[in-house]
């Protein structure tokens, strides 16, 4: 391999670390409601969206105010005001869409997600408009080198941030008392219930913590492409939804196993497909790994790679 | 502690359990028994409000269940062993124990925990497994353990030797027992009459929704009626 084709290759694999960090973050939202509802919310796509979103306005509001502030602080400031309102966001969701259908058949909850995400890609339409938007360089998105690729700030603080916090969660989960009644509820609510546990208030807190995670990957994307808009939410959900499948759907370590691995998968498929195809198709062909991917996995291992083998409930 | 009056659940338009009257008093040890399909889990399911009632009146230490969810009955001391276990088979020994004392916020939780693994030392010996991987024995005990944890007042207990080898059968009737001498006031429900008979102070026999014979377990041994239904003579 010469250097060239070493420094490429390094490229693509730092390029695919910063998307599967974001696909990690949000399939951690899709799998622990998965984890204590049986439910895909195909709503949680939205939510990273309104996420960027009302960070971007948050700034915008704040840059108004005090036009000095310096860029990461800006950033930092609106951020924390964007994740409260996906965190209500989310309880909203939960509270009013999916709760009435608890004990309705899969399929209704499932329409049911569909529909509210349809419903908060036009809410943010009227709310934001058709257009997109830059997202400004609040970190600075100026490149330096490692060993021969390229990299920006931005990238940087994504992975490290990303990495932080899903170590905080995988703590949260693990080794607390909340975590632990998490876990009870995900395996048998009624038991759980027995246990003094209140499922309902579980619930709430699950999608609560996820939409969190959600708000903070919305920044993540828009600030890496310096964009957003409001339909943006979609195939990213699709993406995380496929990573979270990957990993095996109720599993929080398989969510970041997956994220970071389709991550790579898409990077590494859209630098190479233009020399494996000779150039018949290019890079913009990315979006189709993702869900060839998902398609392999549910047609040879749907349980994913870490999935739970049934036989192990007690 | 516990008076049932009138009880009546109904699963979609059938009748599980047809209006029925029990009580149990504070420290007493009082069994449940009847065939499979009587509606003795449902009546237990109904009084840990896991289903609700159609009718009737439930009170727990003088005051009324009515509208209260299965987590707030824990919190006025009752506890529900399920059939089956109902064990967390992903968490540790050690975490389904600690779960038991979700609601308590005292700083005797880890003396507690010291209590139980004294009681069963098996647990104590597999803490950090996870309850998957436990024998149904000790997945029994663990579910027992664990429902003493929470420090019950009342301990209802459902088919605790559903699916047990004879010798863990008599294993956890001791460990029952144990726990009666305790001060938990216990309500029990077996299949096996004979050793819930033998184990309790008194008794109800249910059939098909209804309680049909009351009274003194001793007595329940030697009647005919119970000897024939349910002891196979």
């Amino acid at each position: 391999m010469s250097a060239v084709d070493f420094e490429i290759l390094l490229q693509q694999i730092l390029n695919g670390l910063v998307l599967g960090s974001v696909y990690a973050l949000v399939a951690l939202g899709y799998t622990m409601v998965y984890g204590v509802l049986g439910l895909i919310n195909f709503a949680h796509g939205e939510v990273v969206m309104i996420g960027a979103l009302s960070t971007l306005s948050a700034a915008r509001l704040l840059q108004s105010v005090l036009p000095g502030l310096p860029g990461p602080i800006v950033l930092l400031l609106s951020t924390l005001a964007a994740i409260p309102v996906c965190m209500a966001l989310g309880y909203t969701i939960e509270r009013v869409a999916y709760r009435p259908l608890r004990f309705a058949p899969r399929l209704a909850p499932l329409i049911t997600a569909i529909g509210v995400s349809i419903l908060l890609q036009n809410i943010a339409m009227v709310v934001w408009g058709r257009s997109y938007h830059s997202f400004p360089a609040y970190v600075s998105t100026e490149p330096f080198q490692v060993f021969g690729a390229t990299m920006t700030p931005v990238q940087v603080v994504i992975i490290v941030v990303a990495m932080a916090i899903m170590a905080g969660l995988m703590f949260l989960v693990h080794r607390t008392k909340l975590g632990r009644a998490m876990r009870a509820t995900a395996e048998n609510q009624s038991v759980a219930g027995l246990m003094g546990v209140n499922i309902n208030a579980i619930i709430s807190i699950t999608f609560v913590i996820g939409s969190a995670l959600a708000a903070v990957a919305g920044v993540m994307v828009a600030a890496n492409y310096s964009i957003a808009h409001y339909y943006m939410g979609f195939v990213l959900g699709l993406k995380a939804f496929t990573a979270a499948v990957l990993g095996g759907i109720g599993n929080l370590g398989g969510a970041v196993a997956g994220g970071l691995l389709l991550g790579l998968i898409e990077s590494l498929g859209a630098g190479y497909i233009g020399d494996l195809t000779g150039g018949f198709m290019g890079s913009n062909y990315q979006d189709v790994f993702a869900f060839f991917v998902l398609i392999m996995v549910l047609v040879f291992r749907p349980s994913g790679l870490m999935g739970e083998r049934v036989a192990e409930r007690a | 502690m516990l008076e049932v009056r009138g009880l009546e659940v109904h699963y979609g338009g059938i009748a599980a359990v047809k209006g029925i009257d029990l009580q149990v008093s504070k420290g007493e040890l009082v069994c449940l028994i009847g065939a499979n399909g009587a509606g003795k889990t449902t009546t237990l399911k109904a009084i840990a409000a896991l289903v609700p009632r159609s009718r009737g009146d439930i009170r727990l230490g003088g005051d009324s269940t009515a509208g209260l969810a299965s987590f707030e009955l824990v919190r006025r001391g009752l506890a529900l062993v399920p059939e089956g276990r109902g064990v967390f088979g992903r968490l540790t020994v050690r975490e389904n124990l600690e779960m038991g004392a979700y609601h308590r916020s005292d700083g005797e939780v880890g003396q507690d925990l010291e209590k139980v693994f004294a009681l069963m030392p098996r647990l104590h010996e597999r803490r950090n497994q996870t309850g998957g991987t436990l024998s149904g024995g000790e997945q029994q005990m663990l579910a027992i353990g664990r429902s003493l944890m929470s420090r019950p007042k009342l301990l209802l207990l459902d088919e605790p030797s559903m699916g047990l080898a004879p010798l863990m059968v008599q294993k956890v009737f001791e460990t029952i027992q144990a726990i009666a001498r305790g001060g938990v006031t216990i309500l029990l429900v077996e299949q096996n009459a004979k050793l819930a008979l033998e184990l309790a102070g008194r008794a109800y026999v249910m059939e098909s929704g209804c309680i049909t014979l009351a009274g003194d377990a001793g007595a329940l041994l030697t009647d005919q009626r119970v000897r024939e239904a349910y002891l196979g003579e």
